[in-house]
């Protein structure tokens, strides 16, 4: 096996994975970027997306979380992904993300302030880009 | 000398006391083993934003415009002190040990002559700041949920704590809570989170320093991004931390009310049977001598 590096991707609830990877695509703010072993030193902030981690011997991604945000850190030790909430994307069901949707709908019909607005539209975001993950797992 | 019935009662009230202190730390301490999960669990995102944090800051905090919750005020005149405790009560010294730890805070503040506020968090703490410190307390929460902390609760207090900074009510924000050790040990910790406390690094590291990153999209706009974050993530370790703590200090504070309960009960039963011997005894006599008499 060729050079891996270190992966951990931890929400503020628990520790999701750490371990050694071949490479992983990560949702960057200004688009998908994939790191592999000896990337340069990088911090990033995260959009909602999926993040593939490949094991680096089959093409397809062995592992694929949706995340909805977060910060990316990538030094000479690894890669780390600080995220506010992630779900694997096998585990995503209709049913949740309709559950989500709905209360994403109704808090922007209650935000009140501008900010308030702002919120819910970004969680309802978060649910349109969750959905379109699972359909693209999907298909 | 307390009568037979007195004895008897006394007994039956120790018993169901002994009941509910050992029902209060079987709760307790399944508690501390969901508490102390969480508390574990959350150890390393806070740690890694900790260390991120450290080296995006120790680039940024020499240059001109470095966001405020990093760089401070430039004073330290004003404190916000955020002391944590418990909703409830019976769990051994832990409220007391956090609450004087803050007085004694509070205390040197205020020889040093600095002006302070206090945001209290837990209803304990806010019942005892009340007394002498009611015109400095400037916020309060204690709306935990029972199965403990969740990061939007955490949230909650780091956006008010940051809007009152914003606002330039405070210069340096101090967290008071007690970090879990074990269910026996719990220490009281003052954490200071803004500004945020650089850690010393070595100069000639250049990735320790900063400066080999590359920024998406630019140092300053994540560092806006992550400070507030770090925040609520530093106050959501403290919260869980203290979850479990309060936890740990009760299962062992209910644990030794057990034991005593257990021991007085042993002492009382020694001292009814006594009594009743006695009086047996006593009975005998009369009845023997009262014989001899006729």
């Amino acid at each position: 096996m060729a050079d891996t590096l270190q992966l951990d991707l931890v929400s503020p609830a628990k520790l999701l994975m750490s371990e050694s990877v071949g490479m992983v695509v990560v949702p960057g703010i200004e688009g998908y970027f994939g790191v592999l072993p000896n990337h340069m030193p990088l911090l990033s902030t995260l959009r909602p997306g999926v993040v593939s981690v490949h094991d680096g011997i089959t093409d397809a991604p062995a592992k694929q979380f949706f995340v909805d945000g977060g910060f990316a850190e990538v030094n000479p030790e690894g890669c780390t992904l600080l995220v506010d909430e992630a779900i694997a994307v096998d585990e995503i069901t209709a049913d949740n993300i309709a559950e989500r949707r709905s209360a994403a709908e109704g808090r922007v019909q209650a935000a009140e302030s501008e900010a308030d607005r702002t919120a819910a539209e970004k969680a309802l975001f978060i649910v349109e880009e969750m959905a379109r993950a699972m359909s693209e797992a999907a298909a | 000398m307390a009568s037979l019935k007195d004895l008897r009662i006394r007994i039956t009230s120790v018993q169901s006391t002994k009941k509910i202190t050992s029902a209060m730390k079987m709760v307790a301490a399944s508690k501390l083993r969901r508490a102390q999960e969480a508390a574990e669990q959350a150890r390393p995102y806070a740690q890694r934003m900790e260390s991120m944090l450290g080296n995006l800051a120790a680039g940024a905090v020499g240059q001109d415009g470095a966001p405020a919750l990093l760089a401070g005020t430039g004073k330290d005149d004003s404190h916000l002190v955020v002391v944590m405790t418990a909703n409830r009560g019976l769990c051994g010294g832990f409220n007391t040990n956090i609450i004087r730890s803050a007085r004694q805070m509070i205390r040197d503040l205020q020889a040093q002559g600095k002006s302070f506020k206090i945001f209290t968090v837990g209803s304990k703490c806010r019942d005892n700041m009340k007394r002498d410190f009611a015109d400095h307390m400037v916020g309060h929460f204690d709306e935990f949920g029972r199965t403990g902390s969740s990061f939007a609760e955490a949230e909650h207090i780091g956006q008010s704590v940051t809007a009152m900074f914003e606002a330039g009510d405070f210069d340096v924000c101090t967290l008071i809570y007690a970090n879990f050790v074990s269910a026996m040990t719990q220490n009281v910790t003052r954490q200071q989170v803004i500004p945020f406390p650089v850690p010393e690094v070595d100069e000639g590291d250049d990735v320790a320093t900063g400066g080999g990153y590359e920024y998406e999209p630019s140092d300053t706009e994540i560092l806006t991004d992550l400070l507030p974050r770090n925040l609520a993530i530093q106050i959501f370790r403290a919260l869980l931390e203290n979850g479990a703590s309060e936890q740990g200090a009760r299962m062992s504070a209910m644990d030794s009310a057990t034991r005593n309960a257990g021991d007085m009960i042993d002492k009382l039963k020694m001292t009814y049977n006594r009594t009743r011997q006695a009086q047996i005894t006593t009975e005998l006599i009369e009845i023997i001598s009262g014989a001899e008499a006729i």
